[in-house]
């Protein structure tokens, strides 16, 4: 077993996902069985050999700071769940 | 013939001639959705007011004796992740089952400019994760070669559409062989561009590095015509090329005279269907007869490609559908605090398989696992892309099968790994962002077979010159889909 029920637990935390028993184990199985498929990397020596990210020599495109058009604010809220007085609505954050 | 089983440029021939509207062929296209989505199930939204409406706009430009662009009036499907202004764009999720993009993608701000017509948004796996459609979070589409079996994925609305006459065009998407492998299926052209050469803006994000929109199509004609609608520089994408795109329609000879043709021996072995390799050595002796040049080529990092995707892409979408957190768009579930929200939002919101990508996804990247998976499968990706780098030093294109397989049954692949080892002849094109193609090249019991043609980056024009020879040398691309059970 590469991966333990309890990292999966971790995982799931990490991933913001709430999951049931039946569903911890079935994921285990999966990712365990992935995992061990992905295992075949480990074959390849790579020392040395640069990480490729991206295929395009990516670099910062940059423009002039000027004030554009941009989404007007009932549009950029249209969709949200909840909202208030030109604000996105959440659930309290902080406790007191 | 009915006009929806008709061309682009066929179509287009017949509209300029005034010989039909386009109101007609819209409403040709709308009586044959009725006809055959119950059986098919292509679309999770139709936009028909809005067709019949666009197709009125066109005949006008028509009748004022205005010169119209070639997709004017040509009734298209989009992929159900690209976002359109004031119509529903789920990803096939219910996660998004409600949301209503407030702007445009740039590709249908292109097709806008073409007067093209929309005819609804394609199902597809959710998030585009998946290869048979069976994802969704809302229904499965059948093949209409055989409606007991997959069209294939992620882009199978968009690719069964076109084999059903319910749409003439569509746009999908490919991170990992989602617009090539439902193609492949479905015996559609389907092309992913060199990764830039079409922008994303507007793409609901997969995986960033892998993502490309592109073209299914019923011949390779209007797979040129499409792409030259869409392809092009974005400033609103800092990964778009910033290139010209040539007429891709100049490329459309039927000539391949001297052509250097490379086939991978890693691409015919174990795994893929006998009857399928033969099927893509028959069309490429064709194109030796034609006068192209054949060699066997090595591809030594092959079978890797598949385990490195199968990190990277995950490892991407996590960090992507980490914006789905029930705040700015989209569902969100009662928690009793903010973290108890997100986790209940996400959880009603996804289905397993994208649950799996994220977990595994962030697995990959977590703290004392980075190292030995994400570094490990990107230090691959290097290798794969070098693999091809050598390739195309002795050769201009190269030709595989498309998928290992001609379509499977509805829920016949049940375990996540099996249906990822269909990817396994698409997903190295993505990972060094290379164009390709898929065409129609045989049929094996009744099902499609589909050649995939790659290319240099940007040489899109070769692989569509080579598809072209093929293409119209044989009549594949004439035969229409049986809708019926094999």
């Amino acid at each position: 077993m590469k991966i333990t029920r309890q990292d999966v637990e971790n995982v799931a935390l990490l991933s913001r996902l709430e999951m049931t028993a039946e569903e911890l184990e079935a994921y285990s199985g999966q990712l365990n069985a992935i995992l061990e498929y992905v295992d075949v990397l480990n074959k390849l020596d790579t020392t040395g050999i640069e990480p490729t990210a991206h295929v395009l020599q990516l670099k910062n495109v940059m423009r002039p700071d000027e004030v554009k058009p941009s989404l007007p604010q009932e549009l950029a809220l249209s969709n949200a769940p909840e909202a208030e007085d030109g604000y996105f609505k959440v659930p309290k954050v902080m406790e007191g | 013939m009915e006009l929806f089983k008709h061309t682009i440029h066929a179509l287009h021939e017949r509209l300029t001639k005034k010989e039909i509207s386009a109101v007609e062929l819209a409403k040709s296209v709308i009586a044959r959705t009725d006809a055959v989505e119950p059986q098919i199930r292509s679309y999770i939204t139709e936009t028909r007011e809005q067709a019949l409406a666009q197709a009125a706009a066109v005949d006008a430009k028509i009748t004022r004796g205005e010169v119209i662009a070639p997709l004017a009036g040509i009734p298209g499907a989009l992929k159900d992740n690209i976002c359109t202004k004031g119509i529903k764009t789920t990803c096939a999720s219910k996660i998004l089952a409600n949301f209503i993009p407030p702007y445009d993608a740039t590709v249908v701000d292109r097709l806008a400019a073409q007067n093209a017509v929309l005819t609804g948004k394609a199902n597809c796996d959710e998030f585009a994760m998946g290869g048979s459609t069976e994802n969704s979070g809302f229904f499965v589409t059948h093949n209409p070669w055989d409606t007991a079996r997959v069209p294939g994925g992620s882009s199978g609305g968009s690719a069964s559409s076109v084999a059903a006459g319910q749409a003439i065009w569509a746009l999908g998407s490919d991170t990992g062989g989602s617009i090539r492998q439902p193609a492949a299926y479905c015996g559609n052209v389907g092309l992913k561009p060199t990764y830039g050469r079409v922008s994303r803006y507007g793409l609901v994000a997969y995986a960033s590095s892998l993502d490309q929109i592109g073209p299914i199509t019923r011949d390779v004609t209007d797979s040129a015509l499409v792409l030259n609608a869409i392809a092009g520089y974005d400033a609103k994408d800092s990964t778009s090329i910033n290139a010209e795109a040539p007429d891709y329609t100049k490329a459309l000879v039927q000539d391949v005279k001297g052509l250097k043709i490379g086939l991978p021996k890693e691409y015919f072995g174990a795994g893929i269907q006998p009857e399928v390799a033969a099927a893509i050595k028959w069309a490429v002796d064709q194109l030796t007869a034609m006068g192209a040049e054949v060699k066997e080529v090595s591809l030594p990092h092959t079978e890797y490609a598949l385990p490195a995707y199968y990190l990277i892409a995950p490892a991407e979408a996590s960090s992507n559908l980490a914006r789905f957190d029930g705040v700015g768009f989209g569902h969100r579930a009662l928690g009793s605090d903010i973290i108890d929200m997100y986790k209940k939002t996400r959880s009603e919101g996804f289905g397993p398989e994208v649950k799996r990508r994220i977990m595994l996804g962030t697995y990959a990247l977590s703290s004392g696992y980075y190292d030995a998976y994400y570094l490990k499968a990107l230090q691959v990706r290097t290798l794969v892309k070098q693999d091809f780098d050598k390739a195309f030093d002795e050769v201009d294109i190269l030709i595989t099968p498309t998928a290992p397989t001609t379509a499977f049954k509805i829920g016949e692949l049940s375990d996540p790994l099996a249906m990822y080892l269909q990817d396994v002849c698409t997903i190295p094109i993505n990972l060094a962002g290379l164009p390709g193609i898929s065409i129609p090249c045989g049929f094996v019991a009744g099902l499609p077979v589909g050649m995939q043609i790659i290319g240099k980056p940007l040489a899109e024009a070769t692989i569509i010159q080579a598809a072209y020879a093929f293409e119209q040398a044989n009549d594949y691309h004439t035969r229409f889909a049986p809708l019926g059970e094999v």
